[in-house]
This record gives structure tokens, C-alpha cells and sequence, in this order.
């Protein structure tokens, strides 16, 4: 239980990371599946050679966030589509990450890390679970405050209006190339963080990672509303952590381990799925009175597959 | 204010659908200028808008504002001075963000945009102060989602966001046409308000020939991407909407002429 909470506020901030491309820049980014293992081999193979870990983890923001920039350029400058972008980032990663480390994984056995800083401070209990919580809280807010500077305020244009946010001289391609940098910079320190948490970087880590991102994202607004920047970014992080919750426990009752991606696959279906349901709308309304936009916003996720003209309100 | 110097364009050039929307137009601004441009669908006139705005590339000429030659900068460099309203009302403003966000946006066109906080205080009284211009009551709903407006009440903030940081000259494309008569009307006094109190150079294209003369103190006449007509200041006062018809008619027996002649 503790565990599953813990992993769940350290894939917090990769839910953070997939909020800003999904959900403001209405960018399906799938560069954090390599993203992710980046930020932990690069963290991992730092460690294993006496680097710092606190700055082992640093470092992993910044490879994520080059990996966000390819994924970045290729789709503004190459114009290349953005899902595409994002597969090719991906895997060309793949051989990268294995390049960084050497091999298929680097085991942290005994080196100093982050979570064995945190072990030393805060022990295993929940202590540390507060340590975590205040973690991804100042993720969480910080997110919240860019958002909101001039600059924040722009990317969320970006990914709103494109044709509003040009016509008053924002570059939109500038604006996604500092929202993907950013995504991933978190995906990839996240990745390193969780690295430090198992004990080992593995090349196979990342696979499917836009699946637990994006379930958190969608679980957890479903669950806790959209309404405003600073409701949505802890709906994302409460989302990580049920979604962390809801594996433990499936795991729990018996669930193969091998059967865990299928869920989670079947999880994000259900959760696109459900909202478009009459039913389910009318009982979402009833209970919550949620604005015609939240609902607008909500049907969005969906447009794309949407029989034109189905209105959703 | 704005030239535009033997500009021409041509839509999907060398297939069947070959379109030439502009040839060789030629159009000055002086500073203050309110020129309405009129026409029928496919004339040329939002090309003409697109041109100057960066959104469409001219084949050939030159576009120059304030005597800057613009024709090679990208649609959101150009725009750091160039305002512009869209026919569409859900176009001009971002529907997820608040009234005081939209604001804030369009306030900073054409000035850096780093990490201070885009609402502060202060600025919150000065958008408060600026919509009461609009009467719409929308000094009282800054944290209302702009997505929640009616389209009159998102064209009007449109149009205040267009003009908020003072651009050198102010694009709008038919406006009013996509509101109900009420609120066009509003648009379109506060637009000559606007235009007015800070003396923007103006081209307005319209579909509404009564609302070409009413506002403004230009005319030009668009028709298969060329200007036909240019109505200059002084005698567009004098010109009454049967005039335009009558000009229109001529266009138009021009057109069965020239089939007749290929017959």
C-alpha cells in the first residue's frame, strides 16, 4: 500500500508532464515512452560513476528535455505530424538508451540515491510518503505558476486558439518546442527518480508509459474536474496515484503481472469511452452541474473519431 | 502607414482549379485611414487581408508597413503590428481561458513574454477599466471563461483585444456578417468608437454596402482579384448605396459581354 502510493506520487510528475502536451497543448506526444528510460539510464549510469544523485536526476531532466526538442522540431520545422513525431523520437531513443547504458539495464545496488536519501531522512513509512507528497506538490505548483506567467498563459493559447495566439505575435512552433521540452524534461526526471526507486534502469522501462500518463490524466479529472489550472494539475496527481492504487490492488486479487498493460489499455478505452455514453453524461451533470465547457473540453479527448456534428454538451 | 505595391497571387497554380485571387493590386494607407472594401465572393478581399497579415504568402510585390518592407516576415511577426478581427467570433479569443487571460494576452502583443505573472492586480483594473468601454458588463466577469460568452459578447472582446496594445494598423474581415443585426450593430459602433479614439489605420472588408458607407472615410471596389473602384476621402460621403448597385451592374454586364464576345 505504501509502496503503490509512493510509486504513485513519483509517476505524478509524469502525469504532470503528460497534462501540459495532452491536455494544453492538445499534443498526443509518445516521445516520453523513450523519454522516460533516457531520464533513467542517464540518471543510472551517472550514479553507477559517482555522480551526485540529487544532480544524476537533474540530468535527466535536461536529456528529456532534448529528446522533447527533436520530437519539437521535427513536428514545427519538419512538419511532420505530431504522432508520428513522437513514435520516430521514440524509437530512435531505444538505441540510445541502450548506447547510454552499455547494455539492456544498469542494477543501483548500494550506490547512493535519491530514494536512499530519502530512506535515510524519512525511513519507510509514511514519512517518506509526506516527503513525496511535498515532491510532487512543488512540481505540481510550479507547473501551476508557469502557467500562469505570460509565457504559460501563451503555450495554453497555443494549444486553445493557434490562430487567436499567432494574429497577436506569439511563434505557436516556439510555444510547442517549450511544451514538449518541458513534458519531457519531467517524463525524464521522473523516469530517473523511478530508477532509483526499483534499484535498476531497464531499457524495457518505458514501454507504454503514455498509457499510465494519460490514464492518471483522465482518471483523475474525471474524478476530481477540470474547471481551472490549478484543480486540474492536482486531479492529475491524485489520478497517478489511484491509478497506482487500482494496479496494487489488481495485482493484489490475483491479476498475472503480464496482463497489466492490456488493463491499463482497457482502463484509457473505458475512460474515452465512458463520457460519451448519454447515460453517463446525464448522471456526470446531475451531480457535479459541470459547466457546458468542462464537458465541451471532455468531448475534445474524442473529437478526433467523433461522427461530425455530434454535438457534446 | 501600409503600401501595397503590385501584389499578386495566385491559389493552386498550374491545375484546373487555378485561381488567380489578387493581380498586381495596388493600394496605399496614410496613417488614420479607414478604408471598407467591398465585393463579391471571390473577389480578392480577404486575400487582400491574408496578404498583409502574413497568413498568405504574395506570389509577387511587396508589402510595407510604416515603411518597413514585411514581405518576407512570418504572420506572427507581422502581427506585433498588426491587429486583426476574424468573420468567425470563436477565431479571435481562447475559449479555455478567462476574460482577464485573454486580456492579458493581447496586451502583451508584440512585447516579450517571459515569467512575470500575466494577471496581476493592476492589470485586473485596467482590463476592468477597458471593458466598460464595451457596456456589455464584462468588467464583471473577468474570471469568466470566454468559451461561455455569446458570439456578439466574444466579437466585441475581440475587437477591444485587436486594438489593445495600439497596433499600427487594424485588419477586419467581415466582422459583423456571422452576428444577428442587433449585435452587428454594436460591433460596428464600436468599431468607428474605437477607430476613432486612437486614430488606427483601418482596412475593413464587408459584405454590407451600407455599412462600407457608413463607416470610414475610403472606399475600394474589389472584382476577380483586382480593385475596379476606388472611392477617395470626401466623395465617399456623397455616394449612396444605389451607387455601389449601379457600379456592381457594370461589373456584371461586363462579365456577359465578354461571354458573348467568345461566342
Amino acid at each position: 500500500m505504501i509502496t503503490a502510493v509512493e510509486l504513485g506520487l513519483i509517476y505524478a510528475i509524469v502525469a504532470l508532464g503528460v497534462y501540459l502536451t495532452f491536455r494544453i497543448l492538445n499534443f498526443p506526444d509518445l516521445t516520453v515512452d523513450g523519454s522516460f528510460t533516457s531520464g533513467a539510464a542517464t540518471a543510472a549510469i551517472l550514479i553507477v560513476n559517482e555522480v551526485n544523485p540529487f544532480l544524476a536526476t537533474a540530468a535527466a531532466f535536461v536529456v528529456g528535455a532534448v529528446a522533447g526538442l527533436i520530437t519539437g522540431l521535427l513536428h514545427t520545422k519538419g512538419n511532420i505530424n505530431g504522432l508520428l513525431a513522437g513514435i520516430l523520437t521514440m524509437i530512435g531513443l531505444y538505441s540510445i538508451n541502450l548506447r547510454i547504458m552499455g547494455g539492456a539495464n544498469v542494477p543501483l545496488l548500494g550506490e547512493d540515491t535519491v530514494i536512499s536519501a530519502l530512506r535515510g531522512v524519512a525511513g519507510t513509512g509514511w514519512n517518506s510518503v509526506l516527503v513525496l507528497v511535498a515532491v510532487a506538490l512543488v512540481f505540481k505548483l510550479l507547473l501551476d505558476w508557469f502557467l500562469h506567467t505570460d509565457s504559460g498563459l501563451a503555450l495554453q493559447a497555443t494549444g486553445d486558439n493557434e490562430q487567436m495566439i499567432r494574429s497577436f505575435a506569439v511563434s505557436t512552433d516556439r510555444m510547442k518546442i517549450i511544451g514538449l521540452m518541458l513534458s519531457n524534461g519531467l517524463v525524464g526526471l521522473a523516469g530517473a527518480v523511478v530508477a532509483q526507486f526499483q534499484g535498476f534502469a531497464d531499457i524495457g522501462m518505458g514501454i507504454g508509459l503514455i498509457l499510465v500518463g494519460l490514464a492518471s490524466v483522465i482518471v483523475g479529472q474525471a474524478i476530481f474536474g477540470t474547471r481551472v489550472v490549478i484543480q486540474a494539475t492536482m486531479a492529475v496527481v491524485l489520478g497517478a496515484v489511484i491509478y497506482r492504487l487500482a494496479i496494487q490492488f489488481a495485482l493484489n486479487a490475483g491479476l498475472n503481472p503480464n496482463d497489466m498493460k492490456l488493463m491499463s489499455a482497457l482502463l484509457v478505452i473505458a475512460a474515452l469511452l465512458l463520457p460519451q455514453w448519454k447515460g453517463f453524461r446525464r448522471i456526470a451533470q446531475w451531480r457535479k452541474g459541470r459547466s457546458a465547457l468542462d464537458a465541451a473540453a471532455e468531448a475534445t479527448l474524442t473529437s478526433e473519431a467523433n461522427v461530425p456534428g455530434k454535438k457534446v454538451g | 502607414m501600409l503600401r501595397i505595391s503590385d501584389v499578386s497571387k495566385t491559389f493552386f497554380p498550374g491545375t484546373v482549379n487555378e485561381r488567380r485571387a489578387l493581380v498586381e493590386v495596388n493600394l496605399g494607407l496614410a496613417a488614420g485611414d479607414f478604408v471598407t472594401v467591398i465585393g463579391s465572393n471571390g473577389a480578392g478581399k480577404s486575400t487582400v487581408l491574408n496578404t498583409v497579415a502574413g497568413r498568405i504568402g504574395q506570389d509577387e510585390g511587396k508589402v510595407e508597413l510604416d515603411g518597413r518592407d514585411v514581405s518576407k516576415l512570418k504572420e506572427h511577426q507581422r502581427a506585433a503590428q498588426v491587429g486583426r478581427v476574424f468573420q468567425d467570433p470563436m477565431a479571435g479569443t481562447s475559449p479555455h481561458l478567462t476574460i482577464e487571460e485573454n486580456l492579458s494576452l493581447a496586451d502583451k502583443r508584440g512585447r516579450p513574454r517571459g515569467l512575470a505573472l500575466g494577471v496581476t492586480k493592476a492589470k485586473r483594473e485596467r482590463f476592468a477599466e477597458a471593458l466598460k468601454v464595451l457596456e456589455l458588463g464584462l468588467e464583471d466577469r473577468l474570471k469568466t471563461k470566454v468559451g461561455l460568452l455569446s458570439g456578439g459578447q466574444r466579437q466585441a472582446l475581440s475587437l477591444l483585444m485587436a486594438t489593445f496594445s495600439q497596433p499600427k494598423i487594424l485588419l477586419l474581415d467581415e466582422h459583423t456578417a456571422a452576428l444577428d443585426p442587433q449585435r452587428a450593430e454594436l460591433v460596428t459602433r464600436l468599431t468607428k468608437k474605437v477607430v476613432e479614439e486612437q486614430q488606427l489605420t483601418t482596412l475593413m472588408v464587408t459584405h454590407n454596402m451600407a455599412q462600407a458607407l457608413e463607416v470610414g472615410n475610403r472606399l475600394i471596389m474589389m472584382h476577380e482579384g483586382r480593385i475596379i473602384l476606388e472611392v477617395p476621402e470626401g466623395e465617399k460621403s456623397k455616394l449612396a448605396p444605389e451607387d455601389l448597385l449601379a457600379e456592381f451592374a457594370k461589373i456584371k454586364g461586363a462579365v456577359i459581354d465578354d461571354k458573348t464576345m467568345l461566342q
